[in-house]
């Protein structure tokens, strides 16, 4: 009952939360979110039917007080009328899976063109790792997507099983190791668009947040440009960098254009373009930044970042570089 | 052993012998009855458990970013919230019912293979205690105990040692397996003794429905714990002897272990609501004084929900990426149980029409499971429907799709067996007041936390998360939803009083305090360890109708 009154509700209304799945902006959410009301409309009346007869026989034929003591008349069945309640459910069943069956097909067998931008999401314990072939750009936990023209995302687990849902703009789909998935999106309308980790991954699950800007064409190029060029590497290297450089930092993340290359963690080459930290879990600030980089277990326990013990100046240091990666 | 054995119910005076004989008389029995009775206990203790943990999930919950728990103790809790209602409440009391009332229901003395019997019951019983006991041990033997973390269904590779280190996930392994082992004895058993121990007269067509419910049941699990038991066995083989089945670092499958998962697990909703299915198709023709309406249909519905549902098991992984036809099959046979399902309601309320509905705390419980079983059935066929699935799947919604089903439908029928039987079983009458406060705490309880769990789901709330953001308008939903779980365990507790109070100094309800038709009710309450003193005979489906009704039996009409 109460999801029948949310979806009558949305399709009149701006949407009651930013994840809401009554409120969709993208082709697939959209064809998804027609189909959600036939499905609802029928349950609906079904609804109304059987739980009108529960009521009124519980109603009529309750045992009064006045009661003769008598059994009422023995029914033992009726071939007609069990008919009749095998066929009817069986032509719904029918129209059901008729219309679910086309908007399956409409969404997993979209013509994919060739121009279409192809992006790689790779799921890691417990962030969203973006690259972009062909156009030079990795990032992390914030997909940048343009307007107006269809995005397909192969998606591709680094450890364990994940799930990609943005309710607003697609239905989920999990990131299975071994097992590459596809996904598309074709967003109507510009803005920020969240989801998150929509499978069980290990103790962080929760904070694996998603956030999907959608943007213009000629916003969406100039960000692309913007993330294909490696960090200005300055000259005599500060001292945050020769930090980072000489801890353990370089293992696992990468800067473009330096020293550091590993893979494990988020790529920092542009990371004061993000507006959050620790997949979308605090606002990209020098001060959170700093808390994060001295324990993110405060921020985010379970996570797989390690503190590194680095003493108040270093910290200082590391995050004054780290802000430098514009 | 003496006949006096069998009245050993705890509270009834048997004579000076002393408490430690009295226990190892449990402890070392045979009989179904006793069995079926340990069942439900040891049930009904683990819902407490599975409860309490449940509470602590919803007190966490209660608003964003609460610190209630850690992330890690919160995963350890919906890992033994789900394993523990499933393998340790639900099942072991959907046996313990088929138990105690399949011989006396077909007029049998006994199951067909009474140590088989209590060999199961004590595989379960001790497969609980060994899951618990990682809270101790799983961490090897140092005494850092730490519970299983990977969620209820487990999935692949999360349980592989470089995800999953320590012992954890050997305990919970270990304890699905052992528990397997009983429920397929169990599940032989019941096969067994109703194709073999009917009392003359009773042909299949003859049998009291929840004799046929149980009969597909056991059926199911045999097929179903099967390669549950293989899954089982192939993880041990990938942690400690080198395999890769499931470990995708060295080229295994994730969804391979999914599929042996769900070909389990589907039909083993099934394997608990078949039962529940029973308890309705028993108490709502004596509460409304008729016959069930359209027998034949409502076992051949029986048998079809039992083929089909295991062919639905892919329904739960519309979201990893199978193709569009592996789809579609999933769409058509998951909606295709919804019509035998809805068969067996619209017979339920057949049955009800046109009698004289008697609002006794069974009937309470059966009308609610009625309403809340509708209600799951409906929320089915928009899961079923792939693309919502795409939304709905490991959604808050889905949560309470589930909890609609295993709470709503099945755990409100058996309230409504416990209290139907409990006359039987102990031959004290229940206290109707506090079983009527039970049924409204426990009624509102449910519907505050599971209608309103709904809505997080459409609005992308997902499972399994230990906290979550402000701002996306989940807030007030999951305040409710935690609201909820105290009518709930004011419910409980009202019921736990009863039962105990009751057993101990309710009135002595006598043989057929309900005025019921099926051959449990025509021996003495608690019936004798023998059952029946001579072997009935019966000619229709509601023997003690024709006995109580010789001018218009049943058999003249069936």
């Amino acid at each position: 009952m109460i999801s029948i009154g949310a979806a009558l509700g949305q399709a009149t209304r701006p949407a009651l939360s930013p994840t809401d799945i009554f409120a969709p902006v993208s082709t697939p959410a959209e064809s998804i979110f027609d189909l959600s009301l036939l499905v609802l409309a029928v349950a609906g009346f079904i609804f109304i039917i059987v739980s009108g007869l529960l009521t009124y026989s519980i109603l009529k034929f309750r045992k009064r007080s006045n009661d003769d003591g008598r059994e009422p008349a023995q029914v033992y069945g009726s071939s007609q009328v069990e008919l009749a309640w095998t066929i009817t459910p069986v032509i719904i069943v029918l129209v059901l899976f008729l219309a679910t069956a086309r908007v399956i097909f409409s969404v997993q067998g979209a013509p994919h063109p060739k121009n279409a931008l192809q992006v790689t999401v790779v799921g890691h314990q417990f962030w969203w790792e973006y690259r972009y072939p062909g156009l030079q750009v990795v990032t992390a936990n914030e997909l940048h997507v343009p307007v107006g023209e269809p995005t397909f995302l192969d998606l591709l687990s680094a450890d364990t099983d994940h799930s990609f849902w943005v309710p607003r703009l697609a239905g989920k789909t999990d990131l299975i190791p071994n097992h590459p998935n596809k996904m598309w999106i074709e967003p109507r309308q510009t803005g920020v668009f969240l989801g998150q980790c929509a499978q069980y991954c290990g103790t962080q699950h929760a904070k694996m947040l998603l956030r999907v800007y959608v943007e213009s064409r000629p916003d969406f190029d100039r960000w692309v440009r913007q993330q294909a060029v490696a960090a200005q590497a300055d000259d005599p290297p500060s001292e945050g960098r020769r930090l980072f450089e000489h801890t353990a930092c370089i293992n696992c993340h990468t800067v473009q254009g330096t020293a550091a290359n590993g893979r494990f963690g988020p790529d920092l080459t542009h990371l004061m373009s993000r507006e959050t930290l620790g997949s979308g879990i605090a606002q990209n600030t020098p001060e959170n930044l700093r808390r994060w980089i001295r324990r993110p277990d405060d921020l985010k326990p379970g996570s797989l970042m390690p503190p590194m013990g680095l003493t108040d100046q270093q910290l200082d240091a590391v995050t004054t570089y780290l802000t430098s990666l514009r | 052993m003496s006949t006096t054995d069998s009245v050993a119910w705890p509270g009834t005076r048997i004579g000076a012998r002393p408490l430690a004989e009295r226990l190892h008389g449990w402890v070392t029995t045979v009989d179904h009855k006793r069995l079926g009775i340990l069942y439900v206990f040891y049930g009904f203790t683990f819902l407490l458990i599975g409860g309490v943990e449940a509470a602590v999930m919803r007190i966490q919950l209660i608003r964003p970013h609460n610190d209630f728990v850690s992330p890690q103790i919160f995963n350890q809790m919906f890992t033994m919230h789900g394993t523990t209602m499933i393998f340790f409440v639900v099942m072991p009391i959907v046996f313990g019912f088929a138990n105690y009332l399949i011989p006396l229901m077909i007029g049998a003395r006994d199951m067909a293979f009474p140590r088989v019997n209590a060999f199961s019951f004590w595989l379960t019983a001790f497969s609980g205690m060994f899951l618990y006991y990682s809270f101790v041990g799983g961490y090897g033997l140092y005494g850092l105990g730490t519970a299983p973390d990977v969620g209820w269904f487990a999935y692949a590779p999360l349980t592989a040692k470089t995800f999953s280190p320590g012992h954890s996930t050997d305990f919970w392994t270990l304890a699905l397996l052992v528990s397997g082992f009983g429920s397929i004895g169990t599940a032989v058993n019941i096969i067994a003794t109703v194709l073999s121990m009917r009392c003359p007269g009773m042909t299949l067509g003859k049998m009291p429905l929840l004799v046929w419910l149980n009969l597909v049941m056991a059926a199911l699990v045999i097929l179903a714990i099967g390669p549950l038991t293989a899954a089982q066995l192939m993880l041990l083989v990938d942690r400690y002897l080198g395999g890769h089945f499931f470990d995708t670092q060295a080229g295994g499958s994730a969804v391979m272990w999914m599929h042996f998962f769900w070909v389990f697990g589907h039909p083993e909703v099934y394997v608990l609501v078949l039962p529940a299915f029973g308890v309705a198709s028993e108490v709502i023709p004596v509460f409304s004084r008729k016959a069930i309406f359209g027998y034949p249909i409502m076992v051949a519905a029986t048998i079809a929900i039992g083929f089909i549902s295991v062919s639905v098991w892919a329904h739960h992984m519309f979201t990893v990426g199978m193709s569009a036809g592996g789809n579609l099959f999933f769409v058509l046979s998951t909606m295709a149980i919804a019509v035998p399902t809805g068969i067996k309601i619209f017979n339920w309320l057949a049955t009800m029409w046109g009698g004289k509905i008697h609002f006794k705390a069974p009937m309470l419980f059966c009308v609610a499971f009625l309403f809340q079983f509708l209600i799951a059935g409906l929320t089915g066929v928009m899961l079923g429907s792939a693309p919502f699935d795409w939304h709905l799947g490991n959604s808050y919604f889905v949560i309470a799709h589930f909890h609609y089903v295993i709470v709503g439908a099945i755990l409100f029928a058996v309230f409504a067996g416990i209290y139907y039987w409990f006359p039987k079983v102990t031959g004290k009458m229940y206290g109707e007041r506090l079983a009527k406060l039970h049924f409204w705490l426990f009624f509102i309880g449910f519907h505050l936390t599971f209608d309103f769990m709904h809505v997080p789901g459409l609005l992308g709330m997902p499972r399994r998360i230990y906290t979550y953001e402000p701002g996306r308008g989940w807030d007030a939903w999951n305040f409710v939803v935690t609201v909820g779980v105290f009518f709930q365990a004011a419910g409980i507790l009202a019921f736990a009083v009863n039962l105990i109070r009751s057993s101990l100094r309710g009135r002595p309800a006598g043989s057929d305090p309900w005025d019921a038709w099926t051959l449990e009710w025509s021996t003495a309450s608690p019936p004798p360890e023998y059952n029946y003193a001579s072997i009935p005979v019966v000619k229709s489906r509601r023997p003690l109708w024709d006995l109580k009704h010789p001018e218009d039996p049943d058999w003249k009409y069936e």
